[in-house]
């Protein structure tokens, strides 16, 4: 098939999920947090809130757009542009499963392989940092130039133990191109333990995940990390000038970074779409499991309901997740959905990881924050470094 | 869509393109008098030495031409932090960043 | 494709650059200079410098200009005051180098001859494989040198900028 067209097509769904997910992501962390804090969490706005996201974008896109009077206008516009376009650019190189074959045309689930894949990743990550410290200084506010200095020194002091915790890995995966590790990381040791890349040199690697997890904290201004958008001593740091869209853009590119550096974290360290233990036990059953496991639940509580209204939502919702669960069974659907499901299914357990994280820990202090870094993550990360370079050179 | 004028790119256009760009930072480092920019001058003229450098390694297909730009950005990091910090410092004692306010050198 | 990459992104380049040197404020200057770098990583795509075209991102674009777009934001200077101290400069500099502009290229159009014309692919040679394979083997030394600068630039820059001790 032409080229143009099936990129044109890949481009069009994967922008349509991908936008549908970062808006859902944001009813999940109100969810969970909720539940961490002994909440509800949204439920005005259609079943269980499920249309929450939907209202969010409605108010956000429809309110008025106004520009303070004191601020340097070409830049406190051109800022929110600048962090969700390089945000949302990362997608394109993100690789979702294997080489697979859909209406006769064969295909990568993926836009496009570059061979620096992963390289050019960390150019859109460190290239972020201009949306944040001009949309902090262009504010004329004293928080937001606050929060902006923040940001970009946080972001500066963090990409170094990030990426030297990147390199350890790339040492032993030996490609930059981001589909090529995938495939490295194929395979088991004695049948059953995944050859990802947190499972070989075996303690050194999992210090390089934890490094790389708590630098990408920092990268994308979570807790304990946010001191650029610290409400409480800054009201709301960078964006505190900024309402309606350009709003929404700042908050679609935080969310959008988070998704970037899940997706890093899955392909470089937990072998991205590759299960966590082989076809002949029984992996590709986990997911119609799962599906059919959550549609029993909710076809038991709709039937049985505790108020009234279950009685009316719970039962559709259960009969979809009961069909999707029967279309991991179709043999002609199985070697895209299962590679699928499982690289979204470590994805979404390291979202949950920020959201769960987010609910628990406090805010770091600032002086903290920088001698964590500098004194404690980059030395070990060097140290961790040059282990694993010994380690490959002495396999080799 | 109407034919372009030239079907190929000569490799001596990258070469003008890279003289074009030292020369703007050449006029920028001597008519700005505001020591930031001075500096972002400079490293303007460095980028576009590393351009020649890079466009004559494609034409003696070696990768030499890119180590030497390579070399360039490691110096050009180096000599931007201490750059900076002595900026910092200027800052600090004068309040000021023009550089013709900075001359108790001169007699 | 390769004829239309360059030229839009040449023109960026230059218009950065030019960009660069009119502004007052060198936030505005500073903005434009990641332009040029930019644009600059593109060219060097199209020359088959795919790793150093990462690390022009990577290290000019994301790392020395954060740097100074961070120094511009600490300490919050404003414009550059208008007006032209030296008049003369201008009349007789801007002249002057679009003269020397038009010698160097007549220059390298009439001394570089046979110059091959640029092809997307034409050199694969910039790959990261074949860059570190350089840096490690030939250029070993200067390498190890660039290291040593790099250590004693982050030691004068932390003595330049400590708080003095009293």
């Amino acid at each position: 098939m032409n080229f143009f067209i099936l990129t044109l097509i890949k481009t069009g769904i994967l922008l349509f999920i991908f936008m549908t997910t970062l808006a859902y992501l944001q009813w999940i962390e109100r969810k969970v947090l909720a539940h961490i804090q002994l909440r509800m969490g949204p439920t005005r706005v259609g079943p269980f809130g499920l249309l929450q996201p939907l209202a969010d974008v409605i108010k956000l896109v429809t309110k008025e757009g106004m520009i303070p009077s004191h601020v340097n206008k070409v830049f406190y516009l051109l800022a929110p542009v600048i962090a969700v376009t390089l945000a949302l650019t990362s997608i394109s190189v993100i690789p979702f499963g294997p080489q697979v074959e859909i209406f006769g045309v064969t295909t990568y689930l993926q836009l496009t392989d570059l061979s620096m894949g992963i390289l050019f990743l960390l150019a859109l990550s460190t290239l972020g940092t201009y949306g944040i410290a001009l949309a902090g200084w262009s504010s004329n506010n004293k928080y937001a130039l606050l929060g902006g200095l923040r940001a970009s020194a946080q972001l500066i002091s963090y990409e170094l133990p990030m990426a030297l915790a990147i390199a350890a890995p790339l040492l032993l995966l030996n490609t930059l191109s981001l589909r090529e590790m995938v495939e490295a990381q194929q395979g088991y040791y004695f049948g059953f333990i995944p050859k990802w890349t947190v499972f070989q040199v075996l303690p050194l690697q999992v210090v390089s995940f934890i490094i790389y997890m708590i630098s990408g904290f920092a990268e994308t201004n979570r807790i304990p990390f946010d001191l650029p958008e610290a409400e409480n001593e800054l009201v709301a740091g960078f964006h505190t000038e900024y309402a309606s869209m350009k709003f929404a853009s700042f908050f679609m590119a935080e969310y959008a970074n988070m998704t970037t550096i899940s997706f890093i974290a899955v392909l470089l360290f937990l072998g991205g779409w590759h299960p966590l233990w082989p076809a002949e036990y029984g992996s590709d059953y986990v997911a119609p499991l799962i599906f059919f496991f959550g549609a029993a639940i909710l076809l038991f509580h709709g039937l049985n309901p505790a108020r009234p209204k279950d009685k009316l939502f719970m039962p559709p919702f259960g009969i979809v997740f009961a069909l999707v669960g029967v279309l991991f069974l179709i043999p002609a659907l199985k070697p895209i959905l299962i590679p699928i499901f499982w690289f979204t299914g470590k994805v979404g357990a390291i979202l949950f990881l920020y959201i769960w994280i987010r609910g628990t820990l406090p805010r770091f202090r600032y002086d903290q924050l920088m001698n964590f870094t500098w004194k404690y993550l980059f030395p070990v990360s060097v140290v961790n470094l040059m282990l694993t370079g010994l380690v490959v050179a002495l396999m080799s | 869509m109407p034919p372009l004028p030239v079907s190929q790119i000569p490799l001596n256009w990258y070469l003008i393109l890279s003289a074009t760009l030292f020369l703007i930072g050449v006029a920028g480092f001597i008519y700005r008098r505001n020591i930031i920019t001075i500096f972002m001058c400079i490293e303007l003229m460095l980028n576009a030495v590393n351009l020649s450098f890079v466009a004559l390694s494609y034409q003696w297909k070696q990768v030499d031409g890119h180590i030497f730009s390579f070399f360039v950005m490691v110096v050009a990091a180096a000599e931007a932090a201490v750059g900076l910090a002595i900026i910092l410092t200027v800052f600090k004692n004068r309040q000021t960043l023009e550089v013709d306010e900075i001359s108790s050198l001169r007699n | 494709m390769d004829v239309i990459l360059f030229l839009v992104f040449s023109a960026i380049a230059v218009a950065c650059a030019l960009n660069l040197v009119v502004q007052r404020h060198p936030i505005s200057s500073a903005i434009s200079l990641v332009g040029v770098m930019a644009s600059l990583a593109i060219l060097y795509l199209l020359l088959g410098g795919e790793f150093i075209a990462m690390a022009q991102m990577i290290v000019y674009a994301g790392a020395i200009m954060v740097l100074f777009v961070f120094t511009i934001m600490l300490l919050n200077a404003g414009a550059e005051k208008r007006g032209v101290k030296r008049p003369w400069a201008v009349y007789l500099g801007i002249p002057l180098l679009t003269g020397l502009l038009g010698i160097i290229s007549f220059l390298v159009q009439g001394q570089v001859q046979g110059s091959p014309p640029v092809i997307l692919g034409g050199f694969t040679g910039g790959a990261a494989g074949d860059v570190g394979r350089a840096l490690f083997t030939r250029y070993v030394l200067p390498f190890e040198v660039v290291s040593v600068l790099v250590l004693i630039a982050i030691l004068g820059a932390m003595v330049l900028a400590r708080k003095e001790i009293e």
